[in-house]
């Protein structure tokens, strides 16, 4: 059985306290800080609900497990501390597995706690049994079924330590219901050792002054900070690092607000819907150091054409991730913070460095001549004028949240992140109803912060029903609806490569968005001028209250500069 | 590119699915597996030969080491290697001048002799697996009634 994989080191005998298992599980989730589930309970995790009445933990009901995952996946984004959300067995457990794949294509830290049927009728497909382990072992960094009552206390121990530590990820804790209701001497443990788990490799100092060298001798150098960065808080690193080599920072679109995008080395994310400033620049760097980024498809275009003729520095803590899908000149395997604080510490011993002046002068010239003549949609109610007055007027501290879509890909081009490590989306699974859901655990990590889901209409449909967890719950966010009442990415793809043959993409005018924020009993607030959007959006931030403002927009408007799939990305199509 | 892998992994039920399972799912091949548990038995040794490119073996390595139940990999050098698969074939008997034959060629491969009927043998071999192709090739005229083999094992010699 899986718990016993990993051995408990030699702690301090604490003495036994006799309890049942899901006593323990709530107490050990209790040790780890743990002050409240995202959940939904059924008849495998009755007993560990059971244990609510009895401890601290808050419990917040969720309307489809899903929706858990992903509020404790937006929790531990903001707070880079494990959420956690709790299923029942069978459908329960199924219904969360979208969730895990999101945390996990994301490197997001959760802790998944699952009922399962009693240990005897596993195997017997009894009612609502699901081999969820079996299920969820690609998607998770680790999966627990703990099968004696006293393995709890360790399965949690461990579980949130893998969670958050090196690269973090979801793990799974499946509990037998058994195992929830029986009784044993319970010893939690303060020190452990997981044999096969070393998420610590201390940063090569060398390699990280031969990239130092590597940088200097560039004639063309770009920084691409990717979501490590964000995942690290290396933000006061990566800036200092960007302002003493003055260099030009592009970032992959998980890595977006890695860098402050007002900063003037900052192009923005480069990728299919990068902006162009960013994708041209980085065509032409002639050294790449690439910051805690996998080198995705979406970000680079084609790996052939990107690794081609440029030198790539790759920093990661993931060693897996080196040589994965390009091919690196030098790589340094450690945390990015770590290795960027080394990095710093060797760069200010250096003699005054010169600065690449007309490298510096192309990136400026480019990132304005794209600033002043990308076309925008002509309309008043454009993607682009929208996210900019919400820019403008949400304050900078604010968090953002996005589902998945053209609305997501505009909030790429159109919101500018100000403060590092406020904009969070979907990004490697790409999971449509994420944003909303992911944004009431942020709000529930940083209940002081306005908390904004940026979303689009097929997206919202997903898990609109969270409205009554928000609601409920009293977790205040704000849902910026961009609705084209279609799919609009499919529709675009639709429009650009199946020749309009629109299939399967429009929504209709259904439902009335702001009868359904009010049959909730949120906020509904329609715009449909400036005007109008200017008022709505001050009234959601001033009142406090769950509100979702309908932004109808022209269902024909594109995302644009837009690489199509399998093209380099110099090969933008843009606005006509 | 052939290669050779040796793993120490926690010896406990679940563990050969999570290691077979990534090959699968990152697209790669596994053309042997072995598993036998070790010297301690908490952990299990298993021996994977694989195919592909440099990179792609090097990636494996790596998808392998960041599986926390998986303690070890090594990329085995074939030349500083014992590697050997253990092969039983059941053959087609024709005649009587086939059984000599046969057994002439087991013997010149160092493979045992099982199973003597009148229209068939066995033979056990244990060999590398070119070796065993070989032997295979040189049978097949006789006809390969059944086979089965085990997947090579694998120890590093000790260094000098």
């Amino acid at each position: 059985m899986a718990s016993d994989l990993l051995e408990v080191g030699a702690s301090e005998a604490t003495e036994a306290q006799r309890m049942t298992g899901a006593r323990a599980l709530m107490s050990a989730m209790e040790k780890e800080g743990v002050r409240q589930v995202f959940g939904l309970p059924g008849g495998a995790n009755l007993p560990m609900y059971d244990e609510f009445a009895r401890c601290d933990i808050r419990h917040i009901l969720v309307r489809h497990e899903q929706s858990a995952a992903h509020m404790a996946d937006g929790f531990g984004r903001v707070s880079r501390k494990p959420g956690v959300c709790f299923a029942t067995s069978g459908p329960g457990a199924t219904n969360i597995l979208t969730g895990i794949a999101t945390a996990q294509a994301d490197s997001a830290p959760m802790v998944a706690v699952t009922g399962q049927v009693p240990v005897a009728m596993i195997g017997r497909d009894a009612f609502q049994e699901s081999d969820i382990i079996g299920m969820a072992n690609p998607v998770v960094k680790y999966a627990f079924q703990p099968r004696d009552p006293a393995d709890v206390p360790q399965s949690v121990r461990k579980g949130f330590f893998i969670a958050e530590t090196g690269r973090p990820g979801p793990v799974l804790i499946d509990i037998p219901k058994d195992v929830q209701q029986n009784e044993a001497d319970m010893v939690f443990p303060d020190e452990f050792r997981i044999r096969g788990y070393h998420p610590w490799t201390d940063p090569d100092v060398t390699n990280v002054e031969r990239a130092i060298i590597m940088l200097l001798d560039a004639e063309r150098p770009v920084i691409l900070a990717g979501g490590g960065v964000i995942i690290s808080a290396a933000f006061a690193e990566l800036q200092a690092t960007a302002e003493l080599l003055m260099i030009p920072v592009v970032t992959t679109f998980k890595g977006k607000g890695a860098f402050p995008e007002n900063h003037p080395l900052s192009l923005g994310p480069i990728g299919m819907h990068g902006h162009a400033e960013a994708n041209r620049i980085i065509d032409q760097a002639d050294c790449v150091l690439a910051i805690g980024t996998r080198f995705s498809d979406r970000s680079v275009g084609t790996f052939e054409d990107f690794e081609r003729q440029r030198k790539i520095i790759h920093i990661d803590v993931d060693p897996s991730e080196i040589g994965k899908n390009q091919t690196t000149s030098l790589s340094v395997v450690g945390d990015v913070r770590a290795s960027l604080r080394i990095m710093l510490r060797l760069l200010q011993k250096k003699p005054r460095l010169t600065e690449k002046t007309a490298w510096l002068k192309k990136a400026k010239e480019t990132k304005s001549y794209w600033k002043e003549n990308l076309k925008i949609h002509p309309g008043e109610m454009g993607a682009a004028k929208i996210l900019r007055k919400l820019r403008e007027l949400l304050p900078a501290d604010s968090i953002v949240t996005t589902e998945v879509g053209q609305h997501q890909m505009w909030a790429s081009l159109f919101f500018d992140v100000i403060r590092p490590g406020t904009f969070f989306s979907s990004t490697g699974l790409g999971t449509m109803g994420w944003g909303f859901p992911a944004a009431i655990g942020a709000k529930v990590a940083k209940p002081g912060v306005h908390v904004v889901d940026i979303a689009g209409d097929g997206s919202f449909n997903m898990t609109e029903n969270s409205l009554a967890t928000a609601v409920l719950e009293d977790i205040p966010v704000i849902v910026f609806l961009i609705n084209n009442s279609s799919l609009g990415m499919v529709a675009q793809w639709q429009r650009t490569f199946y020749q309009r043959r629109m299939i399967g993409v429009d929504q209709g005018q259904c439902p009335d968005y702001v009868k359904l924020a009010e049959s909730y009993g949120a906020q509904g607030i329609r715009a449909q001028s400036m005007a109008e959007l200017d008022r709505a959006i001050k009234t959601a931030l001033a009142s406090d209250v769950v509100t979702v403002i309908d932004i109808p927009i022209d269902p024909e408007e594109d995302v644009l500069p837009f690489v199509a799939p399998g093209t380099p990305l110099k090969k933008m199509i843009l606005p006509s | 590119m052939w290669a050779i892998l040796s793993l120490v992994v926690e010896n406990k039920p679940g563990i050969l699915f999570k290691v077979t399972h990534m090959f699968r799912a990152r697209n790669f091949n596994i053309d042997s597996i072995s598993v036998g548990v070790m010297a301690d038995p908490e952990y299990s040794k298993m021996t994977i030969t694989t195919y592909g490119d440099s990179k792609q073996i090097n990636q494996i390595v790596k998808q392998l080491s960041k599986m926390i139940d998986v303690i070890r990999v090594d990329h085995l050098d074939e030349n500083m290697t014992v590697f050997r698969e253990l092969c039983i074939f059941r053959i087609k008997l024709g005649n009587a001048s086939d059984s000599m034959e046969v057994n002439k060629m087991a013997g010149a491969y160092g493979g045992k002799v099982h199973d003597v009927k009148r229209d068939s043998i066995m033979v056990e071999l244990t060999a590398t697996p070119d070796q065993i192709r070989a032997f295979e090739e040189l049978v097949t005229p006789f006809g390969i009634v059944d086979v089965a083999r085990t997947g090579v094992a694998a120890l590093q010699r000790s260094g000098v």
